[in-house]
């Protein structure tokens, strides 16, 4: 199964994290920090299962993805950088 | 050191643990009621500090609660302090002694990251394992001694919501090793592989302490399901806050009662008991009629802050934040404002130091600048009062139609804010792509303990208002109405002669072409320094303009009986926006360094107010006549 972004998938999609990509992408003013940080910080690292719990209509946009068990509110533009594979897809 | 330690020479504690760890809990339970509570220099991050004894050797401790944070590499404000503090950067602020590293057990996996970073550093640290009963009826898994030889530091178990592990961990923390000179090394930045590389070792450890997690409680899932829901979710969110207001009206009416009788009695009996002259004037004109009209909105202003409060420790907001995201985007605030925002439904002052937790610099700025559009609990006063006087009890379907008013000017409200936001992001404070990234923590019931101790803070805060700001500005205005007394042998109320009826008549110049009398007029300048005190001041203006007997009577009488529908509609409208709030003033000058904004705030504020009052008399006295 060829890894696809997170960013692609609708709610109810399952499966594990295989990269975060570094899309140089800044998060806050604060520091240099980017969302490719943060994602590997909170746990987005490979291996580790999600699964897309909920998503605003329309557009699904921001999604809710379960990540181990911790939930997170993210849109789909940061779920770009989240490389995942697809349980049963 | 030589000699023995002075007893004034507490130890420096810091509490550190990512957002929604249970940390300010377990700080309240540490330290009780005596805390600090104030500003880091040069910045509006709140900075709590508490000091508690030891229980064995009777060590004084001085503790800081750090913002949470879930990095040492920052986004926010507030994880830039919690950094800086804890690596001793901090002006006017020495780097703490020992840490106590707070970590949620029921989300090791995010939690114990921050652990090895900071064990990094090298200060000495223990660890608190948060909430473990709670872990422990969920079915989690953990070999709390495994955890600790594996971690390399102290790990002792608190729990959620009574006391309990306090005692231990103090203990153990009087046992740490004695403080080396602070952290020795270098902190760097950690590169992604580092961070890969440290979650691989969180997952090492987390594996050979047998920790694992139970499958998520089915109940909370389909709680889930239903709150963020697309649909059902908005709606569970609108219907919330409209109950919220509701309450607000409905549950504060008898204890509101009961202040009002309070107040009248001791106006009444003041007034029999001394004998009649200017010191009796004073008291029961100025000090309990003016100070006394604000007192009796406490039960309105704790109901709200018990919600909001609620709402807060229950895990509810970050969700709410997600729902109206999009929302929000659409006129270019992050669904992160939410929270700031509905502080500031409480009070503008907490809701703009919170934007803090709002990365973008811009987006913050935006966002500071709408939240005293939010209806803070001090003009609750003044739409309670005019509504009481003007608006009939009576129910609307299954509504209180009073509580239908407030809850639409509480709405025209945040169309305002919104309407100033597309404003603003579309010109001056327009901002690249911010993305949104935020933790749904697990739903929590709230702490009693917390929930008591937030009240308690408010209501501390709102009477030294009523003690200091309010009655002096009363007794101020108490002074400015009897003087210079009438001359004699004339017949109206004596304040007409007095400089506040001047003032009052001078000011009904600029306000008079949107409904407002002298008397209202007079009453929006002490309203400057808190909007709730022009209700006092309308209080003791109308005391004092009553002629005869009729002294004692309240004031939502007097108003309804003086004032015209469209007038009333109109103050309601100013209100609105009245930027009448100096405190917000300063807040933000401080927020953003320098006076433009706040500048900015007031005049902008200004003009929607006057525009908007003016319509609504112009419309209403149409309409109506």
């Amino acid at each position: 199964m060829p890894p696809v972004s997170l960013s692609t998938l609708r709610k109810g999609a399952r499966g594990t994290v295989t990269d975060v990509r570094d899309d140089a992408q800044t998060l806050g003013d604060e520091a240099q920090s980017t969302v490719s940080r943060r994602l590997l910080e909170l746990g987005f690292i490979p291996g580790e299962a999600f699964e897309v719990i909920a998503e605003i209509w329309p557009g699904g946009d921001p999604m809710a993805v379960r990540l181990g068990s911790t939930l997170f509110a993210l849109r789909r533009r940061e779920a770009g950088a989240v490389l995942v594979s697809v349980e049963g897809g | 050191m030589s000699g023995p330690a002075p007893a004034l020479d507490a130890m420096r504690l810091a509490l550190v643990g990512v957002p929604n760890c249970g940390k300010t809990a377990l700080f309240n339970r540490l330290t009780g009621s005596r805390q600090k509570v104030a500003n880091y220099a040069g910045v509006t991050v709140e900075r709590k500090e508490g000091s508690f004894v030891g229980p064995t050797r009777g060590e004084r401790y001085r503790l800081l609660d750090l913002p949470g944070a879930y990095s040492l590499t920052p986004t926010t404000l507030d994880e830039a302090i919690t950094r800086d503090c804890l690596l001793g950067r901090l002006a006017g602020e020495s780097a703490p002694q020992r840490v106590i590293c707070v970590v949620d057990a029921t989300n090791l996996r995010l939690n114990l990251r921050l652990v090895l970073e900071l064990h990094d550093l090298g200060v000495p640290m223990i660890v608190a394992l948060n909430m473990s009963d709670l872990a422990q009826s969920r079915g989690f898994g953990l070999d709390r001694e495994r955890l600790e030889r594996e971690l390399g530091v102290p790990v002792v178990e608190t729990v959620a919501i009574r006391d309990g592990g306090e005692r231990a961990l103090l203990e153990r923390l009087e046992s740490l090793p004695a403080p080396a000179a602070g952290p020795t090394a270098e902190w760097r930045e950690p590169s992604f592989e580092q961070i890969q590389q440290t979650q691989r070792e969180v997952r090492r450890i987390l594996h050979a302490a047998g920790y694992h997690e139970p499958a998520r409680n089915r109940a909370l899932q389909r709680v889930d399901g239903l709150v963020m829901h697309p649909v059902a979710g908005p709606a569970i969110l609108a219907a919330l806050l409209f109950f919220v207001f509701q309450a607000v009206f409905s549950w504060a009416a008898v204890p509101m009662e009961l202040v009002d009788a309070g107040v009248s009695w001791v106006g009444a009996k003041l007034h029999a008991a001394l004998p009649p002259g200017l010191l009796n004037s004073l008291l029961v004109d100025g000090v309990i009629a003016g100070a006394g009209s604000v007192l009796v909105f406490l039960p309105q202003i704790m109901i709200l802050f018990f919600f909001i409060l609620v709402l807060e420790d229950s895990g509810y907001l970050p969700r709410a934040a997600y729902l109206l995201d999009r929302l929000m985007g659409s006129v270019g605030l992050s669904g992160r404002a939410f929270i700031p925002l509905l502080s500031s439904f409480a009070c503008a002052v907490p809701g703009i130091m919170a934007t803090r937790t709002i990365p973008n610099v811009r987006d913050r700025l935006a966002t500071i600048m709408i939240a005293p559009l939010m209806t803070c609990s001090a003009r609750l006063p003044v739409y309670a009062l005019i509504i009481a006087a003007f608006i009939p009890r009576q129910r609307v379907g299954a509504f209180n139609l009073q509580g239908l008013v407030l809850f639409t000017l509480y709405v025209a409200g945040i169309v305002a804010a919104m309407a100033v936001a597309y404003a603003l992001k579309r010109t001056a404070m327009r901002s690249s792509y911010h993305p949104l990234l935020l933790e749904l923590p697990e739903y929590r019931w709230p702490d009693l303990r917390n929930l008591m101790l937030g009240l308690w803070e408010r209501l501390k805060i709102f009477l030294q208002r009523v003690g200091t700001i309010i009655l002096a500005l009363m007794i101020i205005l108490w002074f400015l109405s009897s003087f210079p007394a009438p001359p004699d042998g004339v017949t109206g109320p004596a304040i007409q002669y007095s400089f506040a009826g001047s003032i009052g008549r001078a000011l009904e110049h600029v306000f008079a072409p949107i409904g407002f009398n002298w008397q209202i007029s007079l009453a929006l300048v002490p309203g400057l320094a808190a909007r709730e005190v022009a209700v006092g001041a309308l209080g003791t203006v109308y005391s004092l303009s009553a002629t005869g007997d009729d002294v004692a009577a309240t004031l939502v009488p007097m108003i309804a009986g003086t004032w015209s529908l469209a007038t009333a509609l109109s103050l309601l409208a100013w209100y609105v926006f009245a930027p009448q709030c100096l405190s917000t003033l300063v807040v933000v000058k401080r927020e953003t360094n320098s006076w433009r904004y706040p500048l900015l705030m007031a005049g902008y504020l200004f003009a929607l107010a006057y525009l908007a009052a003016f319509v609504t008399y112009r419309v209403a006295s149409a309409v109506l006549s």
